[in-house]
């Protein structure tokens, strides 16, 4: 294998202080939960080891992956990331183009075969044999096995590649699938989110390059340090969920209070994602304090999951959507109302047996053909 | 498990073990917290004004509801195993005679004189068909999804790693995702509470007009015939 520049030569090359790469290993340390005494075999790492080549795809998406990712808010980690990605593939930001790009996919194959990570953004649509979605001529999905077939573990940017997105959302005409339909050989990482948290992405892999071992994941494939809660459990509204103060219409009191917007349809409490902790553009904010509920872009299928303002999604029924509490008192009603005829119609018939009173006589008058009569009590 | 009448003349049947009745009860109990709780987590009641720290509303009213569901997990345990020890009609809940013909048979008696066109119900000791059906099928079957969907939204604030999260965990990427859960939890709300509806107006119904005891069995445990006729 060639000697490989580390993450910390190119670093240095790139004009960052030693200061400031101190200050970036402390931060993503704390950032994965790692104990302080991490941050020191994190700047071993940096330093030492060869720099981990990296794939970046692009499949079907939207590029907000790549935008978040640019946007890490401390400065060094884009330094850093960008760096290390630019150098090899990712085909939004890279110099080279046309032929000279994919070489670099074939050499990177070769060179560093089995040692490689490939991220994914984006998906590949499976329906009219991929066309979708060509790259280089061809389908996106060929790109991806070849790719694939190589690589120590894929990265699944965002929830394109990690459930579908709204490429995959109802009806999917491409039948765009996300990355684990399609690649089962290798390990998969899942950072969902539409787009992910940029901390959360540059994090991942300085993980996956100090441990040499792609971080704990959790039954969905999600590394666990960022998705092992959800938004309602660190948020900094959730006193007032607890102390039942909720926005009630988007410009009432509890709003300006800065109340739970969970009768706003806020998908908080049922979304596995970092945003209350990290936050959002060097921790400035995420939708909730900026006032607006949780749509829940880092679930499976979040676009069919009715609309971004219920918490609870409606129901399909024959193509009319059914709210469950709607339905539900429609259907106790309708029930309670043929309780109630049922009831009458029952004292009726009872009324009508001649000396038929306490039942302690066996009915006579079996057959005598009252039922028919009664039927028409029998449902409202 | 013969739910027809056997055609010696009796008048009265201990069918409900006291054990058993005691279940009965608190069940019905911890069913009708948790209905009204759960409806008021998923549409909570209005705004509280006042200091954030005065209060804890939600709080009390998602207490009320995991208290209630444990107590009804720990009954439906209790309940299973009181179908290994106690009597051939504490069996019924957990066992549907599926295959056998008569079943069927007694069952469509039974909608048939719900629907007025039989002049006079069969004798049961235990659940008519028509209830043993509804029982097995709401409070086995749908106590279980309940159970199992109610656990599972609890791992998520017990966390990863506990004993919740263990053993109900799975059911989340099972369903899809934590919001599919919460609704077919949510509809579990109406399903039961329609149950509840249609079980107390059937067992006021039959305790009138049918040929047995219904509600005075479920105090004492005894099921009083009304007539010696098989």
């Amino acid at each position: 294998m060639p000697t490989t520049e580390t993450f910390y030569e190119v670093m240095r090359r790139q004009g960052i202080t030693r200061r400031s790469f101190l200050k970036f290993c402390s931060l993503t340390a704390t950032a994965l939960g790692l104990r302080p005494a991490y941050a020191a075999q994190l700047v071993q790492a940096m330093e030492t080891k060869p720099r981990i080549p990296v794939l970046w795809l692009h499949g079907l998406e939207c590029t907000c992956c790549s935008e978040s990712f640019i946007r890490s808010a401390h400065p060094l980690v884009k330094d850093v990331m960008l760096s290390m990605i630019s150098l090899d593939y990712d085909d939004t930001i890279m110099a080279a183009s046309g032929h000279q790009a994919e070489a670099i996919v074939a050499e990177i194959r070769q060179k560093y075969k089995g040692n490689y990570i490939l991220a994914v953004e984006g998906n590949p649509p499976l329906n009219q044999d991929g066309m979708s979605c060509i790259i280089a001529g061809r389908p996106f999905l060929e790109q991806l096995k070849e790719a694939a077939a190589d690589c120590k573990a894929i990265i699944s940017w965002g929830s394109c590649a990690s459930w579908g997105c709204v490429q995959a959302a109802h009806p999917n005409p491409t039948q765009a699938v996300p990355v684990h339909h399609v690649i089962h050989d290798k390990p998969i990482i899942k950072v969902p989110g539409c787009p992910p948290i940029a901390e959360v992405m540059t994090a991942v892999v300085t993980f996956m390059l100090t441990f040499d071992r792609i971080p704990e994941l959790d039954r969905q494939g999600r590394p666990k340090m960022f998705y092992g809660q959800r938004i309602h459990d660190k948020c900094y509204r959730r006193g007032h969920f607890d102390a039942g103060q909720f926005v009630e219409s988007w410009d009432d009191e509890g709003a300006r209070r800065g109340y739970c917007l969970y009768k706003m349809g806020c998908k908080g409490p049922t979304t596995y994602n970092a945003c209350s902790n990290t936050r959002w553009n060097n921790g400035v904010s995420f939708p909730i304090q900026s006032g607006h509920g949780c749509i829940g872009c880092s679930e499976d299928g979040f676009w069919d999951k009715g609309s971004f303002y219920d918490h609870v999604t409606d129901t399909r029924v024959f193509g009319v959507e059914l709210n469950a509490d709607r339905m539900g008192f429609a259907a106790a009603g309708t029930v309670g109302a043929a309780v109630v005829a049922h009831a009458a119609a029952s004292a009726i018939k009872r009324a009508r047996k001649p000396g038929q009173f306490g039942d302690q006589e066996p009915d006579k008058t079996k057959g005598q053909g009252t039922a028919g009569n009664d039927q028409t009590g029998e449902r409202s | 498990m013969s739910t027809a009448v056997p055609t010696v003349k009796r008048t009265a049947v201990y069918v409900y073990e006291a054990p058993l009745r005691a279940w009965h009860w608190i069940n019905a109990l911890s069913i009708t917290i948790l209905a009204i709780t759960g409806y008021l987590i998923a549409n909570p009641l209005p705004t509280l004004s006042g200091a954030t720290s005065d209060h804890y509303l939600m709080g009390y009213i998602r207490f009320a509801h995991f208290a209630a569901a444990y107590v009804f997990a720990v009954g439906f345990i209790f309940r299973l195993y009181w179908a290994m020890v106690g009597n051939r009609w504490s069996r019924q809940l957990f066992a549907l005679p599926f295959w056998r013909r008569r079943f069927w048979i007694e069952l469509w008696h039974e909608v048939r004189w719900y629907a007025f066109l039989e002049p006079e119900p069969r004798k049961c000791i235990g659940h008519n068909p028509l209830a043993h059906l509804f029982m097995v099928v709401i409070i086995t079957v749908g106590g279980i999804v309940m159970m199992f969907t109610g656990f599972a939204l609890y791992s998520e604030q017990a966390g990863l790693g506990s004993w919740q999260d263990r053993w109900f965990g799975w059911v989340i990427p099972f369903v899809g995702q934590s919001q599919d859960v919460r609704m077919w939890h949510h509809w579990g709300i109406w399903v039961i509470s329609i149950f509840v509806m249609l079980h107390v107006y059937t067992a006021i119904r039959e305790d009138i007009l049918s040929r047995q005891s219904l509600i005075s069995t479920m105090v004492s445990g005894w099921r009083m015939f009304k007539d010696d006729r098989p």
